[in-house]
C-alpha cells in the first residue's frame, strides 16, 4: 500500500524536557512501530501532551534523541496532528482542508477530489461550503480530522481530541479515528479518559509526573497493571 | 466543487487597484511633454487677493506657457528659489530681494507693481488711532496702550514691512510678545482671522483685506502714509545655479508682467470695485539689477 | 450656528451642481489618498507580519518603533519629503516636487506605520493561536504570512481604513510637498485651508462636509466589501 519507505519505527531515547530548571519530562524511552493504536494515558499534567509534541517535532527535547527511520524533514510530511481545540481558518470547511493540501504543494486541480473524499470520510460532505467557524465543536474536530485525512499521513497524532466534546460527538470522532486505522495509519493519541483508552488502545504508554511509568499491550496493562500508579489510576483513584 | 472564492475576489480587486494606481502614478506628471509651464513662488497676499486667478490666464493665452503658483510667505518663497525648486519668485520685500540677487540666487530683478498696506483695528479703537496720517505714531499709541496687535510673525514681506514700521516708531514690540503683541507665524488670512476674533490691530495689504470675508468688527483705521507703500518685485531664479530652471519661459513671464499688456492687466484688476494693484511705472520696471 | 446651516447649503450646492472645481479637487484627493493607502498596505501588511513572525535581534525595538511612528506629525513628514525631493536635495533630479506623486509619497510614509503596526499586532495575536497547527501542517513563519493576513482580513481592513482616514484628513504634508497649486496639487484639505485663510469660513466648512461625506462613502464601500468576503467564506 505504501509506495514510499515507512517513516516508522520512531525511537525515543533518554528524552527529557526541562523548562526554567524544572524537568517536566525525564527519562522517556519508547519505540513506536507500525500496526497498533498507541494511547498515551495518565492523569492531567502527566506530560502526555508534551511527549506528543516532542514526537511530532513541535518541541525540541532538552536531552536525548528522537529519531525516525528517515530524516526528520521527510518524516514531517508523513505526519499529521489534531489538537484538543481545533484551529480553523476563517474560511469554508472545504477551504480549510484545501489549505492543508496547498501547504503541501498539491497542485490546485488535484485538491478538489481529495478535499471531497476527506470531507466524506469525516461525515461533513454536506458542510463543505459552511464557514468553518460556524460549525459546532464536534464538527470542527471532525473537520480537523478531515484535514488530516486529506494529507494521507502515515502517523496521526491526536492530543485529547474529545476532551471538550459530548458523548455523541466523541463517538463520531472515534469512528473516524478507526477509519484512519482501517487505512493503515498509525494512531498515537493522548487521553486521560480511561474508558476511551480501553475502547481504542492496542498499546498503552502510561505517564505520571513526567515519567514513563509503564508501557505494554493494552490487554495486559488493563488486566494486570504492573505499577502502583497504574493500578491506582485504573481503579479510578486520583493520582497526583 | 467549492472554490476559494473570497480570496480570489480580494486578490483580483487588489490587483486591479494596484494596476490602476500604478498607471495613475505614471501619469502623475501634470504637465505632459510638449506643454510648457513654469513654477512661480509667490506670497499668500497675492494669491488670496485673487490677482493670479485674473492675471495668469491672460499670460497663458498670450504665450502658451502655463503658470503653477506655490503661495507661501516671502521668506519661504525666497528659500524655494534658493534651492531651485521654482523658476521665478514674485515677492514684496525689497531688502530681502536685493540680498537674494546679491548672493547670486536670482537674476534680472524687475519692479512689477505696488499696492499699499493698511492698519486695521476694532471699530471700538481702544488706542485711538483712527484717521491718523502717521502710521509710526499710530503704532506708538498702540504700544503705549498695550492694545492687542496681531503680527504675521512669519518672515513674510508684510511681516518685514511691519517690523520696519515699528523700528521707525523707535519701538521693539517683542517685549510684549504673548501679552498684547500676538505673533501667529501664519499667512495673512489666518492672521486676519485671529485679529477679527480677538478684536486686535493688525497690518495687512489692501488686496487681501478687500477680498477677506471674515471681518468681524475690524475696519481700516490708518492708510495713505507713504511708508505704507508695498512694492512687488519679480526675480528669475539663477539658471547658472540650478540648470533645471526654465530660464526662457521664466523670462517670458517677467517680460510680459512688465510689458504694456501685463501692466494693463494688473491695473484693470478690481477688488470690490477698487483697483487693488498699481503697475510699476515703465522706467522703474526697466531698471536692471 | 448660522454658519453651519450655511455650510450645509454650500456643500449641497457644490455637490448637486457638480461644481467642476470641486470635482477636480475631490478626484485628486481620492487618487492621492487611495494610492497612498494602497501602497502602504502592500508594503506595510507583509512588513508588520514579518516583524510579528520572525525572530531577529532588535525585534522588540522594531515593534516599538512602528508603534511610535504612528504618531508622526504630517507636517514633519512633509518637511522630510520636501528636503528629499527638492532640487537641492538627493532626489531633486527626479523633478517630483509639487506634483501629486510627491503627495502620494508623503502620505504613503505617513500611513505605512499605522498599517504595519496594527498589522503586526493582529498577526502576532493570530500566530499565538495558530502557530502549533500551522507548523504541524508544515507552514513555517514565512508561509504563514499570507495565511494570517487573510485570516485577519476584517481587522486589517479596519486598520487600512484608519490609514485612509489619516491620509485624507491631513493637510501638513500635502501642503508642503504639493504646494496647493490650483488645478494641479490642490486637494480637499489644502482647499479648506486656503478658503479659511481667505476668511471664507462658510465655503471652508462646506468643503469640510464634502470631505466627511467622502470618508463616509469610502468606509461604506469597505463595509459592503466585508459582506462579500464573509459570504465567500
Amino acid at each position: 500500500m505504501r509506495a514510499t519507505p515507512s517513516v516508522l519505527p520512531l525511537h525515543v531515547r533518554g528524552v527529557s524536557y526541562v523548562v526554567d530548571g524544572k524537568a517536566l519530562l525525564s527519562d522517556i524511552d519508547f519505540t513506536l512501530t507500525d500496526g497498533s493504536r498507541t494511547i498515551m494515558l495518565g492523569p492531567n499534567g502527566a506530560g502526555k501532551s508534551l511527549t506528543l509534541r516532542l514526537c511530532h517535532g513541535l518541541l525540541q527535547p532538552s536531552t536525548g534523541e528522537i529519531s525516525w527511520a528517515v530524516p526528520h524533514r521527510v518524516a514531517a510530511r508523513a505526519q499529521a496532528m489534531v489538537f484538543q481545540r481545533p484551529v480553523m481558518l476563517r474560511r469554508s470547511a472545504a477551504a480549510n482542508v484545501a489549505y492543508a493540501l496547498a501547504v503541501r504543494g498539491v497542485p490546485r486541480r488535484r485538491r478538489g477530489p481529495r478535499v471531497a473524499e476527506a470531507l466524506a470520510a469525516a461525515g461533513l460532505a454536506d458542510r463543505a461550503a459552511t464557514p468553518a467557524r460556524v460549525l459546532s465543536a464536534g464538527q470542527q474536530q471532525r473537520l480537523a480530522l478531515a484535514r488530516a485525512w486529506a494529507l494521507e499521513p502515515e502517523v496521526l497524532f491526536l492530543d485529547e481530541p474529545t476532551a471538550n466534546l459530548d458523548p455523541a460527538a466523541t463517538h463520531a470522532i472515534e469512528r473516524v479515528i478507526n477509519a484512519f486505522r482501517g487505512r493503515g495509519t498509525k494512531i498515537v493519541m493522548t487521553t486521560h479518559d480511561l474508558g476511551q483508552a480501553r475502547r481504542l488502545a492496542d498499546h498503552v504508554l502510561f505517564l505520571h509526573r513526567g515519567r514513563l511509568v509503564e508501557q505494554g499491550p493494552a490487554e495486559a496493562f488493563f488486566s494486570r497493571p504492573a505499577s502502583r500508579e497504574a493500578r491506582s489510576f485504573i481503579k479510578g483513584e486520583l493520582l497526583w | 466543487m467549492v472554490r476559494i472564492g473570497g480570496a480570489k475576489v480580494m486578490a483580483w480587486m487588489a490587483g486591479l487597484f494596484l494596476l490602476a494606481s500604478l498607471t495613475f502614478l505614471v501619469g502623475a506628471r501634470p504637465v505632459a511633454a510638449g506643454e510648457r509651464s513654469i513654477t512661480v513662488a509667490s506670497t499668500t497676499s497675492t494669491q488670496n487677493s485673487g490677482l493670479f486667478d485674473y492675471l495668469l490666464p491672460r499670460f497663458t493665452a498670450a504665450t502658451g506657457i502655463g503658470v503653477r503658483v506655490v503661495a507661501v510667505g516671502t521668506g519661504a518663497a525666497l528659500r524655494l528659489g534658493r534651492r531651485g525648486d521654482v523658476d521665478v519668485v514674485l515677492v514684496h520685500a525689497r531688502a530681502a530681494e536685493d540680498a537674494f540677487v546679491a548672493a547670486g540666487y536670482g537674476i534680472e530683478r524687475r519692479d512689477v507693481m505696488y499696492n499699499d498696506f493698511v492698519l486695521l483695528g476694532p471699530a471700538a479703537d481702544p488706542a485711538g488711532v483712527a484717521g491718523m496720517a502717521d502710521v509710526a505714531a499710530a503704532l506708538r499709541r498702540i504700544a503705549e496702550a498695550e492694545a492687542r496687535f496681531v503680527s504675521r510673525g512669519d518672515d513674510s514681506g508684510t511681516h518685514k514691512a511691519e517690523l520696519r514700521l515699528w523700528r521707525a516708531a523707535g519701538l521693539d514690540p517683542q517685549a510684549g510678545s504673548g501679552r498684547w503683541y500676538l505673533e501667529t507665524g501664519s499667512g495673512m488670512g489666518a492672521t486676519l482671522n485671529v485679529a477679527a476674533a480677538r478684536d486686535a490691530y493688525t497690518l495687512t495689504d489692501r488686496g487681501t483685506w478687500l477680498s477677506f470675508r471674515n471681518r468681524g468688527r475690524l475696519e481700516v483705521l490708518v492708510e495713505g502714509d507713504p511708508r505704507l507703500r508695498n512694492p512687488y518685485g519679480v526675480i528669475l531664479v539663477n539658471p547658472a545655479r540650478h540648470p533645471s530652471v526654465k530660464a526662457d519661459d521664466g523670462r517670458a513671464f517677467i517680460a510680459w508682467l512688465t510689458s504694456p499688456a501685463g501692466r494693463a492687466a494688473i491695473a484693470s484688476f478690481r477688488l470690490e470695485g477698487q483697483q487693488a494693484f498699481f503697475p510699476a511705472p515703465a522706467k522703474d520696471a526697466a531698471a536692471n539689477r | 450656528m448660522g454658519e453651519l446651516t450655511d455650510a450645509f447649503a454650500a456643500a449641497a450646492g457644490m455637490v448637486v451642481g457638480l461644481d467642476p472645481d470641486l470635482v477636480e479637487i475631490v478626484l485628486l484627493s481620492l487618487r492621492v489618498s487611495l494610492v497612498a493607502v494602497g501602497l502602504a498596505a502592500v508594503i506595510g501588511l507583509p512588513l508588520g507580519a514579518a516583524v510579528a513572525l520572525f525572530r531577529f535581534p532588535g525585534r522588540g525595538a522594531a515593534a516599538v518603533l512602528l508603534n511610535a511612528l504612528m504618531g508622526l506629525p504630517p507636517v514633519v513628514v512633509g518637511l522630510i519629503v520636501y528636503l528629499l525631493l527638492s532640487r537641492a536635495g538627493p532626489f531633486g533630479v527626479l523633478g517630483l516636487l509639487f506634483t501629486p506623486t510627491a503627495m502620494i509619497i508623503a502620505q504613503t510614509m505617513l500611513v505605512l506605520p499605522i498599517i504595519a503596526a496594527l498589522g503586526r499586532q493582529v498577526v502576532e495575536d493570530l500566530w499565538r493561536d495558530y502557530a502549533e497547527q500551522l507548523r504541524s501542517l508544515g507552514a513555517g513563519p514565512a508561509r504563514a504570512i499570507p495565511t494570517l493576513l487573510w485570516d485577519g482580513r476584517f481587522t486589517l481592513l479596519t486598520a487600512v481604513l484608519a490609514g485612509f482616514g489619516r491620509a485624507s484628513a491631513e493637510v501638513g504634508a500635502v501642503m508642503i510637498v504639493g504646494g496647493n497649486i490650483d488645478h494641479a496639487t490642490r486637494v480637499m484639505t489644502t482647499a479648506i485651508a486656503l478658503e479659511t485663510s481667505k476668511g471664507d469660513l462658510v465655503l471652508a466648512l462646506g468643503l469640510g462636509l464634502v470631505l466627511i461625506g467622502l470618508s463616509l462613502g469610502v468606509n461604506g464601500l469597505a463595509y459592503g466589501m466585508r459582506g462579500l468576503g464573509r459570504f465567500a467564506g
